[in-house]
């Protein structure tokens, strides 16, 4: 299956909309060679404004801009995005509600080799306590794509996830279309569901396709839109599987896990099991083998589904 | 500056004074210290040099101000008030549950605010933001950031500094309010900022002090602003925290503290006595 990180999805997606947005500006923090908003750049350079390292800046001036009616995205990595500058988001683009898009790439722990200082394993959580806050975690290329274009066209502040690794591009991008809000049922099945977000989709495919061959049905729900989240597809899951496993690159804490919890505690209680991070810092490595040890790949999804079914 | 002008701007400050006081005593909270000592600063803005329209507070081609130290709101519903953006008597209900007026200034909420402030250190960014834009559509207006000198203790201000004279944004002009208190104390006692002037000098910002309570030399500061091109503005203005009211002058107490009833008439009877002087 082709590969590709959704951060570069995000610069592509950036060049594409600004052929159609004159009024788009890229604003990025010293990074836009590693967010890819240095794709962006190359092409609209009078549109591009690097705030050098000082993202808490950067976000005030991207809510400054918003004001004015114009369409800007903020870049850096998660880390300094939803981290470092959470204040400023809370307070200067969250509260009064502008039209400020932040491309958060680097989310997670597939950051690898540089270790903890820049695995935002956090970001889900903090952006989602912001009232008003949308908060999108694409799962691959074509997905990332239709959602920043979609995301243009949404007025509201919102956060935007990308990964550094290559991610399996899975969706058609002829067919696929984004439904901001809207959970996809990418698999059925009755005896158990798995919900993923982000990078963790296409490891719950395949954890679904294996769980299929041994004669567990899996349905596989892919959240895209963390906040707001489909509460009729988790309610209607929980009804018709009975138990739920949520998978994300993220801290079990507070994310995608606890958010699917939050509805189904209200609407329909029903046993979870959430696969993250759990509750600690990660460390140097390459990316992939950091997913294998931290239990966010197929292999681990499948082990968990069974083990909590009791099969 | 004409003599019947410069008396009318002493009257409207005064009055923007009063209703300062009016809000703070019936909030029974909020900061009546740094308010007074920006209220003719604001004054002047609003009613002499922006380009507002209170009948179309969002109008595109407005003049913005951004009030980074957004402690000092009640000195800007004030301002709005009397220049006609909303009725003077709602100052009242400054701080009350249901009032537009709440205890930090919200953009779309209250007409005539153009940026939600309050956590310092924010506004000068969004400030720099709305001059960027600026340049790129090749728009006439300006933005004017009013900053507090406690409040340049903020980082983040170094950054927005930065920025604003990287991208040489001279349709900015950034007001720090040197009234010298801050909550904790005299602000060269708490974290000293200074020497402001030279260090926005070195961040490439043209500099000017001016006398923040004399409307000929604000009109002169703001003037000579408007003739600066390829690098924002800095006013570092020299003001009285408490200015106007005698017993608020220069104490820190005042920084965040509303009057009593017996203060509350005391000022009030101050303030009116000195109207009714500049009316005479």
């Amino acid at each position: 299956m082709e590969k590709k990180a959704t951060r570069e999805s995000y610069g592509e997606a950036l060049v594409q909309l600004a052929e159609k947005r004159s009024d788009l500006v890229v604003l990025d923090a010293d990074l836009a060679a590693a967010t890819k908003t240095g794709i962006f750049k190359k092409a609209y350079p009078d549109r591009f404004f690097d705030c050098g390292i000082a993202e808490a800046n950067m976000m005030g001036v991207a809510a400054g801009i918003a004001t004015t009616g114009k369409l800007v995205f903020a870049s850096t990595f998660a880390m300094f995005a939803a981290g470092r500058a959470y204040e400023i988001i809370r307070n200067s683009i969250g509260y009064p509600h502008l039209n400020v898009k932040i491309g958060a790439t680097h989310a997670g722990i597939s950051v690898g080799e540089d270790g903890a200082t820049h695995q935002c394993n956090e970001d889900i959580a903090l952006m989602r306590t912001i009232p008003g806050m949308t908060v999108i975690n694409p799962a691959d290329d074509v997905e990332a794509k239709a959602a920043v274009m979609a995301m243009a066209d949404f007025e509201g502040p919102t956060y935007m996830r990308f990964g550094r690794l290559a991610a399996p591009i899975f969706n058609d991008k002829d067919t696929y279309k984004f439904e901001l809000g809207k959970g996809v049922t990418l698999r059925d099945g009755d005896d158990v569901t798995i919900v993923a977000t982000g990078l963790m989709v296409a490891e719950a495919l395949t954890a679904a396709d294996t769980l299929r061959s041994e004669g567990v049905n899996a349905r596989v729900i892919n959240i895209h839109t963390i906040k707001p989240i489909d509460r009729d597809i988790i309610i209607k899951a929980a009804k018709e599987t009975g138990r739920i496993v949520t998978v994300e690159e993220h801290s079990i804490i507070g994310g995608l896990g606890s958010a699917v919890c939050d509805v189904v505690c209200e609407a329909c209680p029903v046993p979870v099991t959430k696969i993250g991070v759990m509750d600690t810092f990660g460390h140097s490595g390459p990316a992939p083998k950091l997913l294998e040890e931290f239990g966010l790949c197929a292999e681990n999804i499948i082990n968990v589904t069974k083990k909590f079914i009791g099969k | 500056m004409d003599a019947m002008i410069k008396k009318q701007l002493e009257v409207t400050a005064t009055k923007v004074r009063m209703g300062i006081i009016e809000g703070v005593y019936n909030a029974k909270s909020g900061h009546p210290g740094g308010s007074l000592s920006i209220a003719d600063t604001l004054t002047y803005l609003y009613f002499a040099k922006m380009n507002v329209d209170p009948e179309n507070p969002l109008w595109a081609e407005r003049d913005r101000l951004v009030l980074s130290k957004g402690h000092t709101a009640p000195a800007l519903y004030s301002v709005l008030a009397n220049r006609g953006f909303f009725p003077v008597e709602e100052l009242k209900t400054l701080r009350h549950i249901g009032s537009r007026l709440q205890g930090h200034p919200v953009y779309k909420k209250v007409p005539g605010v153009d940026m939600t402030t309050g956590s310092l250190g924010q506004g000068i960014s969004a400030a720099c933001g709305m001059a960027l834009s600026g340049k790129i559509s090749n728009d006439s207006y300006k933005v004017y950031a009013v900053l507090g000198d406690g409040e340049i203790q903020e980082g983040q201000v170094w950054e927005a500094f930065m920025f604003a004279a990287h991208y040489q944004l001279d349709n900015l002009v950034a007001v720090i309010d040197n009234n010298g208190l801050q909550i904790d104390g005299r602000v060269k006692d708490v974290m000293s900022p200074y020497p402001i002037d030279e260090k926005l000098k070195a961040f490439g910002w043209h500099v000017i002090l001016m006398d923040g309570h004399d409307f000929e030399a604000i009109e002169k500061a703001f003037d000579e602003a408007e003739k600066i091109s390829g690098k924002p503005v800095a006013i570092i203005q020299k003001s009285i925290k408490g200015k106007g009211v005698s017993f608020m002058e220069d104490n820190v107490s005042w920084h965040g503290a509303a009057p009593n009833e017996e203060q509350y008439n005391t000022a009030m009877q101050e303030l009116k006595a000195h109207l009714a002087q500049l009316e005479k």
